[in-house]
């Protein structure tokens, strides 16, 4: 017996359900549209909410997971708010953008992405955010001369949080750390064990 | 009734004596109305009011009475007498409340007013008290044609009910289609799984029932009769015929599957691996049986995958196939998919549709569908390749908007129903034997041998109001024969149809009409002597109550009979007529009003108004104060179709300026309550404009226009703009002839 073409089968949107955070809501969709309808940056994604599941349940998986339209959700919950059969989009678009990353299916370069990442980094590694390096991190993102012709650009602003005390130069050689540094460290450590615990990731 | 007594009351409450001068009124009725009592009384439809008539009646043997008060639409109950004959004069919601309260107009509301009781005093000299049918016939025994789901539940119900029940049925075993099922969409909560059917249970219900006959492997050979007295011939398998006298019919002839093979580009006939919603349904039976898993029919492979194709050969717009939706299909695909996704979750299974319709509570039922795993996709389904064992459904899909393809072990195609209905008697005879030769009643009536259809081989029905009613009284049509249906709606519509039926029989036994005049016992009475033999009430009574005798006179059905009229206003010699409608009763209303001359710039309009639709809204005109012009003067009749010509004509005669008829909507989606009325008296209004040009008339001078019951509105902005093409054309020529 040959084979079947695994087109419109439901291979992926087990894999879906599986590996994404709220993934078992994707079956639920009825495709009626209204998130699509709802979304305030709708004209700007490739794929809007319904259609994702609707490429989900038709087996799609590198054009869903290579896609930057899960990126690009501001999570403003309109759609979440709106949907008939009560899904929850916003999580599940956060869902399918993190597992893509974790396969690095993701695309490489997204804004969303890279600020989430540089995010990620700068307030896991003391346990809080150190505004001034992350700014400056995002400026420096694209080489050293964007970097410096952003900040050139944004100097006003940045004088004037100085004097109002609202940003201190000495953070970015030192800057402060949380209390238990390691306390914090190997909270992450065993809420990432957790996790892959309780999913079983695509080999 | 020996002596006609007449009697006029004339009520001055709700503001009617403010606004008037019931005096006035009451002059009118006694010099120029003749009457022979006249009373006003301050709040008539009070006890008193009501007594003071009572006492007349008793004793000074008032036999003939017109009340001028409200609407003939209030205070019915009020105003119940039996026992005498009674007319109304709308002088509140026709007058009062529809005309401005100015004394400016004072004059012309008084005269509108002073008319209504002269045509009121006019037409009650006219009318008799109805005896009822003479021809009472008193069979109640209710015959079901058809086994199945509706008809099973008919039979059930009307026996439960009390009544003696015949099923006839063709197969050699009861149950129908839902014999024909593993399991049904659930009609109970909580909606989330395929539920048994309960046939085995209804057909042992009906089986055992005391009062329940079954003839199976029958046909009807002959249905003769009228409602109370059908003699139904019944042809066994022998050929040998047994003759049953019922009351009423229940006709639940079901509905065939919209024929697989006539879908070869969805793989229709090609491969044994594409059946349609029943031969999933044998499939599924077949493997519980044996107890194994459905198999792929082509090799008896595994099923692994199982596609379901929506709206096959069905909301085709093409024209090839059925251009309607049959309801069902959504909701039954979806147990389908269940039961692979009960079986077997890892079995794939998708509906491809281009629009899901689950109604009732079927939204559950999918919701379910869709946590058990059913994939839906939207997409139009082009093609379905069967090479080899596996099929290919090819189809563009709808939100991705790409062609796309699925690859199945087994397709299903949602086909439709097509209605069991018989011969469509609307087309030549010749053609009826090529299209669908056979009857299901086999009727003995003149009009045709099955019920009349209104489209896609449906019964018709009046849709909203009376959708059992079929146009042949006494014969109801129930389930998937009248429309696409699913088994729920089935029941529910064969219990509404048993209920009918059941009406109909009590209707017929009291000589009453049945809907929408229920309860009336008014009937046509035709005068041979006069009669042409021109057939048109035969032809055109929308109900097939008339047949004809020998020597080709019309012979009236009065239990067949809905007492529309619509004879009465076919008949050109004018002998049709009611004991309490007839060509006389509204012929003498048109010519008792008193017509101003050409030069008093008061036009007088008459409306004939169906007193379905367009009275009550003209009704509602009046309480929600919408005034319209004062010069019309309205008649309600019971429909349209009772209009006969020679009104039109006295009308024109009289020195009427422009006659308005009112009635409701006709063609395919048509609203008249006697369905075919309103379109009746448009047909014959088509050809008054000869008439009006011999007159030296302008055409139009009359005009027809439809009006809904929820038209209050509208129905006085009809009338005003009439008054105002009326007072552009100038006074009729015809004035002070008559």
């Amino acid at each position: 017996m040959n084979e079947l073409n695994i087109k419109y089968h439901n291979n992926f949107l087990m894999e879906v359900e599986e590996n994404v955070e709220e993934g078992k809501w994707v079956k639920m969709c009825m495709q009626c549209g209204v998130c699509s309808g709802s979304c305030p940056f709708g004209p700007h994604w490739a794929h809007p909410p319904q259609e994702l599941f609707m490429m989900v349940r038709a087996g799609k998986r590198a054009d869903v997971l290579n896609s930057d339209s899960m990126w690009m959700c501001t999570s403003c919950y309109n759609c979440v708010v709106r949907c008939p059969r009560k899904l929850p989009i916003t999580q599940i678009m956060h869902g399918l953008a993190a597992y893509a990353n974790h396969l690095g299916m993701a695309p490489k370069t997204q804004p969303t992405r890279d600020f989430s990442l540089l995010f990620w980094k700068n307030c896991t590694r003391t346990g809080r955010v150190n505004e001034l390096r992350l700014t400056l991190g995002l400026y420096f993102n694209d080489g050293f001369m964007a970097g410096i012709r952003k900040g050139w650009a944004m100097r006003g602003i940045g004088l004037g949080l100085m004097k109002a005390g609202r940003l201190n130069a000495f953070e970015l050689f030192k800057g402060h750390v949380c209390k238990d540094r390691k306390g914090v460290h190997a909270m992450l450590k065993k809420a990432a064990e957790i996790e892959q615990r309780r999913k079983h990731p695509a080999s | 009734m020996s002596e006609m007594k007449t009697a006029a009351y004339i009520c001055q409450g709700c503001g009617i004596a403010e606004r008037l001068s019931t005096k006035q009124m009451a002059v009118v009725a006694q010099k120029e109305g003749k009457m022979q009592v006249v009373r006003e009384h301050a709040f008539l439809c009070n006890t008193e009011g009501v007594q003071m008539i009572r006492d007349d009646i008793a004793r000074e043997a008032v036999t003939h009475v017109m009340i001028a008060a409200c609407s003939r639409r209030a205070k019915t109950e009020a105003f119940h007498f039996p026992e005498i004959t009674l007319t109304r004069a709308n002088i509140r919601e026709g007058v009062i409340w529809s005309q401005p309260e100015s004394d400016e107009v004072q004059e012309i509301t008084q005269e509108m007013a002073d008319d209504y009781v002269r045509m009121g005093c006019a037409e009650i000299k006219k009318m008799k008290l109805p005896q009822g049918a003479p021809n009472k016939a008193r069979n109640k025994r209710i015959l079901v044609v058809g086994g199945g789901m509706s008809g099973l539940t008919a039979a059930l119900e009307s026996a439960e009910a009390g009544y003696e029940v015949v099923v006839v049925e063709k197969q050699k075993e009861l149950g129908g289609w839902a014999a024909r099922l593993w399991k049904c969409v659930p009609a109970k909560s909580p909606y989330i799984g395929p539920a048994d059917t309960g046939i085995s249970a209804l057909i042992a219900a009906v089986t055992g029932h005391p009062r329940i006959k079954i003839h199976l492997n029958a046909t009807i050979a002959q249905t003769g009769g009228a409602p109370g007295r059908f003699q139904v011939q019944i042809a066994g398998e022998s050929g040998a015929t047994t003759t049953e006298e019922v009351g009423a019919i229940v006709q639940a002839s079901g509905f065939t599957g919209y024929d697989i093979n006539k879908l070869p580009e969805l793989g229709g006939g090609k491969s044994p691996n594409v059946v349609d919603q029943a031969g999933l349904e044998q499939l599924v039976i077949e493997a519980a049986k044996q107890g194994r898993p459905v198999r792929r029919p082509s090799d008896g492979g595994k099923v692994r995958s199982v596609a379901f194709v929506q709206c096959a050969g069905q909301r085709d717009g093409s024209g090839k196939h059925l251009p309607y939706c049959s309801g069902h299909c959504c909701n039954t695909s979806i147990k389908q998919a269940m039961y692979f996704k009960d079986a077997n979750p890892g079995t794939d299974t998708a509906v491809i549709y281009t629009d899901l319709r689950t109604p009732g509570m079927g939204e559950d039922f999918y919701r379910s569908g869709q946590n058990k795993g059913v994939t839906f996709t939207k997409g139009a389904v082009s093609e379905v390749m069967t090479d080899g064992d596996t099929c290919t459904v090819k189809f563009k899909d709808l939100i991705l908007d790409e062609e796309g393809s699925i690859e199945a072990d087994l397709v299903v195609l949602a086909t439709g129903q097509v209605p069991n209905s018989g011969v469509n008697i609307d087309i030549p005879e010749e053609e009826q034997a090529q299209a669908r030769p056979v009857s299901i009643l086999n009727l003995t009536y003149r009009q045709g041998k099955d019920l009349p259809q209104l489209k896609h081989g449906l019964t018709d029905s009046h849709f909203i109001c009376f959708p059992y009613e079929t146009r042949r009284t006494g014969i109801y049509a129930a389930g998937p024969v009248r429309r696409p249906m699913d088994m729920a709606q089935a029941v529910e519509d064969a219990t509404g149809a048993a209920l009918k039926a059941i009406q109909a029989v009590e209707n017929a036994s009291l000589g009453r009409a049945a809907h929408p005049r229920s309860g009336d016992l008014s009937f046509p009475i035709v005068r041979l002597e006069g009669c042409t033999q021109c057939k048109r009430c035969t032809v055109e009574c929308p109900f097939g109550a008339i047949d004809e005798d020998e020597k080709r006179y019309p012979v009236f059905n009065e239990s067949r009979c809905r007492r529309c009229g619509t004879c009465m206003g076919a008949c050109p010699v004018r002998v049709i007529s009611f004991e309490n409608y007839s060509p006389d009763s509204i012929g003498s209303q048109i010519k008792a009003v008193d017509m101003p001359d050409e030069f008093s710039e008061k036009p007088r309009i008459l409306v004939l108004a169906c007193e379905n639709d367009a009275y009550p809204a003209l009704d509602m005109a009046g309480m929600q104060r919408n005034v319209y012009s004062a010069f019309v003067r309205i008649i309600p009749v019971r429909c349209l179709g009772s209009v006969n010509t020679v009104w039109i004509t006295d009308a024109l005669n009289g020195g009427w300026d422009g006659v308005m008829m009112m009635g409701c909507r006709h063609g395919d989606d048509y609203q008249c309550h006697f369905i075919k009325g309103s379109e009746l008296a448009n047909y014959r209004m088509s050809k008054i404009d000869d008439t009006l040009k011999q007159l030296g008339l302008e055409t139009e001078r009359v005009t027809t226009c439809q009006v809904a019951i929820t038209d209050s509105a509208r129905v006085a902005q009809l009338i005003n703009d009439y008054a105002a093409k009326i007072a552009e054309i100038g006074m009729s020529p015809m004035k002070g002839f008559a």
